[in-house]
């Protein structure tokens, strides 16, 4: 069932906009990738490229999430099992530095770059994904 | 110090960019990744107009022999389609679909307050660290 509405879809697309002008400028002034697993990893783990651009970039993150539920209403925190969160976590932290990539590094900025590897990633993180909620939520049938 | 200014204020659009999107809502993620269910494809339009800025816009900013304030670009350069890319990724999809969060979301959303994205943060730093030991030996 297909529920598109205006007032989901145009936030989605004008956000969009915003990641990929984000994405664009750090390319064309500081010629980095914005992949934000990488940045992070490298900011706590990495302690010979342990850089403070890294560190304004994941504080940039955090704020710009601070700045817009200051001005904004948020929809409410959503209730998930503190389990699933743990383990869904920790396999989208292991798993994206095993891929070399998450959502923007792959998603937006690989794909951008006519990435190979990027297309087959987001392909499989896609099916993946699908697959968990499929079981999750239609044979498991937990309610998050 | 002007890469500095330059990554803070990028932080600032991504985060901005991802709240507004709905990326930061678990609910819309799994909503977008319930097919079989009650899809919501919204989702789909913030992949789609991320794309659309950054196919176009990459193109011309790589024409250009350097970055404006760094002295050469540093893109990824690994091309081989390994297993590690598919389990990792595979990995990767599996979390994100059990959690409704992937990394800028998690981050962007401590920005709320949510005590779900401090548990989700620290489960990732758990993953990084994880592989860190077991992939990343010291030579």
């Amino acid at each position: 069932m297909l529920e598109v509405s205006l007032e989901s879809f145009i936030p989605a697309l004008v956000g969009g906009w915003l990641i990929g002008l984000s994405a664009v400028a750090l390319l064309f002034l500081n010629g980095r990738v914005a992949g934000v697993s990488g940045i992070l990893n490298s900011l706590v783990f990495d302690r010979k490229d342990r850089q403070l651009w890294r560190l304004l970039f994941v504080l940039g993150l955090i704020l710009g999430g601070f700045f817009f539920s200051a001005t904004t209403v948020v929809p409410p925190e959503y209730p998930a099992s503190a389990w699933l969160l743990i383990a869904g976590g920790f396999l989208v932290g292991f798993g994206a530095r095993m891929g070399g990539g998450c959502t923007s590094g792959h998603g937006i900025c690989g794909l951008s770059l006519l990435s190979l590897r990027s297309l087959v990633a987001v392909i499989v993180f896609m099916l993946t994904g699908i697959l968990t909620v499929y079981v999750l939520h239609h044979i498991v049938g937990a309610s998050l | 110090m002007k890469q500095c200014a330059v990554a803070l204020l990028v932080g600032l659009l991504f985060g901005w960019g991802l709240s507004l999107s709905g990326m930061t809502d678990p609910a819309r993620v799994i909503g977008f990744l319930d097919v079989a269910g009650h899809w919501d494809p919204s989702l789909l339009f913030v992949m789609g107009g991320a794309l659309m800025v950054t196919g176009v816009l990459f193109r011309f900013v790589l024409r250009r022999s350097s970055p404006f304030f760094a002295s050469e670009f540093q893109l990824p350069v690994n091309r081989i389609l390994s297993p590690r890319l598919l389990c990792g990724s595979g990995l990767f999809g599996v979390g994100w679909g059990l959690s409704g969060y992937c990394p800028g979301p998690a981050l962007t959303s401590l920005g709320f307050g949510f005590l779900n994205s401090v548990i989700v943060v620290c489960s990732m730093l758990a993953g990084f660290f994880a592989h860190k030991v077991i992939f990343e030996q010291r030579a």
